[in-house]
């Protein structure tokens, strides 16, 4: 967001700095403290709130399987995982593009997604009186999930349709924005049409943690290992990629293949996440800026380095969201705007003064 | 010498003294004329507080919201009405009537051009704010609790002119619910039901119209009256209450099961759930004069369920 923390990712090629390894190796600890604080802190909040107390009297009571191992567990867990692909993508997203202020959602996959949801509650509304129980069932069961994910896709493919694949950058850019304007007003549309599609398409807005099961946290651990991989791979094609266009070229490296693949991966990770998870707010943007202003690095770095804040930040967020109105809940998407946003204006602020 | 004029100061004070008299007499008998003036006239203060003055009752009416129109045409006053809302469906007639969008994108061009006496909505949008710029009378009224449907009802009654009405259709919801109560089966009294208006999952607490409906059905909330109307609860909260009997939207009722750790409340166990098809919940989440129905379908699922063990 600032040209210090491009440059971040940019001078990160120089990667035998003794004091940035020594800031990576800070970071790398104290996000693996706050993930394994957030996890303890997601098993101790449940419905009464926060409690070590009530965290004891549910381990020695007769629910402990069901209340920590069915829903508290998977539901951390599953966070983590979401805010992981969500900051993974992210950093993908901000290296593409060389633009600090890219986030997942900016291909056409938020408002494919969102499509996809509205879609299916308005099929299954109307599918109520003609078509037969059965089928709205699978309807619905492939439905909110398959949707968002399919929908997420589909609208990155329209966007790469549109601006004749991953070429430019720019028309690229114009083409996500065209395309998510265009799907979410059509999904708006649908939901004038059906009402009924409404209060499903709003929670899906906020974004949910609440019914991340063990399937979720086993479906999104696959697809996040497999993405991260992947994304390793690419680490060095990003590093080039910084340096500008021409220079990436003249290493050597197909723009238009390398930036497809990219593209797709981020748009799988995003997809992934949205599906189970909706469409939770400025993890993906947070992350890589949160990880570049403490820890600059190569996108070998960034990109591990992002997944985990990001795990970190939606961990925490969603114990937040499970602790402050108890036995209410925050939308977990609410808590994180609010959280980035603070963090944004903070860090406005500081830049100013300075 | 004359006499000095002590009368005429006397004769004075006499002649001022009619005056004031018929003064007063005219003043009183205006006022007399004025009351009855007022009877045919209409003040109603709406649940925004602001007073409407209407010369006569409207003759013209437009509904922005569902349960107004049923309350206007169970009044008598369905002729009256020009248009609705588009979600307003009931009775059947109101099918025909133009449709002038919802409470937020009303058709502001459309509703002006029916010349309407009276626009009935309930809380303020913006839409509203621009037609009241305009010189409409919008009358708000709010109905988030049977205590208000009621209100509502002798509100509209009162703008109808048939102030008397309400009393009736209001007698005749309540007959409705207990005659709806008397059919829950003695078994199912006091079972603690989850009443699920979303899947976030959002329940309808206590204090919601619907909790006072199943309140008034002889059946308890897992949803204390602290956590308000339609609480955004966390799912571990419902498992752990573990409520006797789900309520909710049928075609979500099938997914229950898979929800994390859902499998072991005793209401989806053992399968006593109230699904309604969209058209039932529709009603049910109707506060309106229909709220008697809304009991009857209520009654009706509980007493196709099984007596828990």
């Amino acid at each position: 967001m600032t040209p210090t923390s491009l440059s971040g990712s940019a001078t990160g090629t120089a990667r035998g700095a003794p004091a940035d390894i020594a800031a990576r190796q800070r970071l790398l600890t104290w996000l693996a403290l706050a993930l394994l604080l957030g996890t303890l802190a997601g098993l101790a909040t449940g419905a009464q709130g926060f409690s070590l107390r009530g965290l004891w009297a549910d381990l020695r009571g007769e629910d402990t399987v069901l209340l920590l191992g069915q829903i508290r567990a998977p539901r951390t867990l599953g966070a983590a995982l979401v805010g992981a692909l969500l900051g993974l993508s992210g950093a993908i997203a901000q290296g593409v593009f060389r633009n600090p202020l890219a986030d997942p959602y900016l291909l056409g996959s938020a408002a494919g997604a969102g499509l996809g949801v509205v879609l299916v509650l308005a099929g299954a509304a109307l599918g109520g009186a003609s078509v037969s129980l059965a089928s709205a069932v699978w309807l619905a069961r492939l439905g909110l999930v398959g949707a968002a994910f399919f929908g997420a896709l589909a609208g990155v493919g329209l966007t790469l349709m549109l601006a004749r694949g991953a070429v430019h950058t720019l028309r690229l850019l114009l083409a996500g924005v065209v395309i998510g304007v265009l799907l979410g007003a059509v999904s708006d549309l649908v939901t004038v049409v059906s009402p009924d599609a409404l209060r499903g398409k709003q929670a899906f807005l906020l974004g949910s943690t609440s019914f991340l099961g063990w399937n979720a946290v086993a479906l999104m651990s696959a697809g996040f290992v497999l993405l991260a991989v992947l994304a390793q791979r690419h680490a060095r094609a990003l590093d080039a990629l910084t340096l500008g266009e021409d220079s990436a070229t003249s290493l050597g490296l197909d723009l238009g293949r390398v930036r497809l693949v990219l593209v797709l991966m981020l748009s799988a990770g995003t997809a992934l996440a949205v599906s189970q998870a909706g469409l939770v707010a400025f993890i993906g943007l947070l992350a890589p800026h949160l990880v570049r202003r403490r820890a600059p690095g190569p996108h070998g770095w960034l990109l591990i380095a992002s997944a985990g804040m990001g795990a970190a930040v939606l961990l925490w967020a969603d114990v937040i969201s499970r602790a402050v109105v108890a036995p209410e809940e925050l939308p977990v998407g609410v808590v994180t705007a609010v959280l980035g946003g603070s963090y944004l204006v903070w860090l406005l602020q500081h830049r100013v003064r300075r | 010498m004359p006499q000095p004029p002590r009368l005429v100061p006397h004769a004075r004070w006499v002649g001022a003294l009619a005056l004031l008299v018929k003064a007063l007499l005219l003043a009183a008998l205006w006022l007399v004329v004025a009351r009855q003036a007022t009877a045919q006239a209409i003040v109603l203060r709406d649940d925004r507080g602001v007073e409407h003055r209407l010369a006569a009752p409207p003759r013209r009416i437009v509904s922005m919201m569902p349960s107004l129109t049923e309350t206007v045409s169970v009044l008598g006053g369905g002729a009256r009405l020009v248009g609705v809302d588009r979600y307003s469906n009931w009775p059947a007639e109101v099918e025909r009537l133009p449709r002038l969008g919802g409470l937020e994108d009303a058709q502001i061009e459309a509703i002006a051009a029916l010349k309407p006496d009276v626009i009935l909505a309930s809380n303020s949008s913006r839409a509203m704010d621009r037609l009241e710029a305009l010189g409409y009378t919008i009358v708000r009224l709010k109905s988030d609790s049977h205590a208000d449907v009621q209100r509502t009802l002798q509100r509209v009654a009162q703008l109808l002119g048939t102030p008397d009405a309400a009393g009736a259709v209001w007698a005749r919801v309540n007959g409705e619910i207990d005659a709806a109560a008397a059919r829950v089966p003695a078994a199912l009294r006091g079972q603690r039901v989850y009443f699920e208006v979303g899947g976030g999952p959002y329940a309808a607490g206590s204090t919601s119209f619907i909790g006072e409906t199943l309140a008034r059905l002889g059946l308890a909330n897992i949803v204390p009256p602290e956590l308000g109307p339609f609480p955004k609860l966390n799912p571990e909260f419902v498992v752990r209450a573990r409520p006797d009997i789900v309520m909710g939207v049928a075609r979500e009722q099938a997914l229950l099961a898979s929800r994390p750790g859902w499998s072991t409340v005793p209401a989806i166990r053992e399968q006593r759930l109230c699904g309604f098809e969209p058209a039932a919940y529709e009603l049910l989440t109707r506060p309106g004069p229909r709220m008697g129905v809304a009991a009857g379908l209520l009654a009706d699922c509980l007493q196709r369920l099984k007596a828990p063990q």
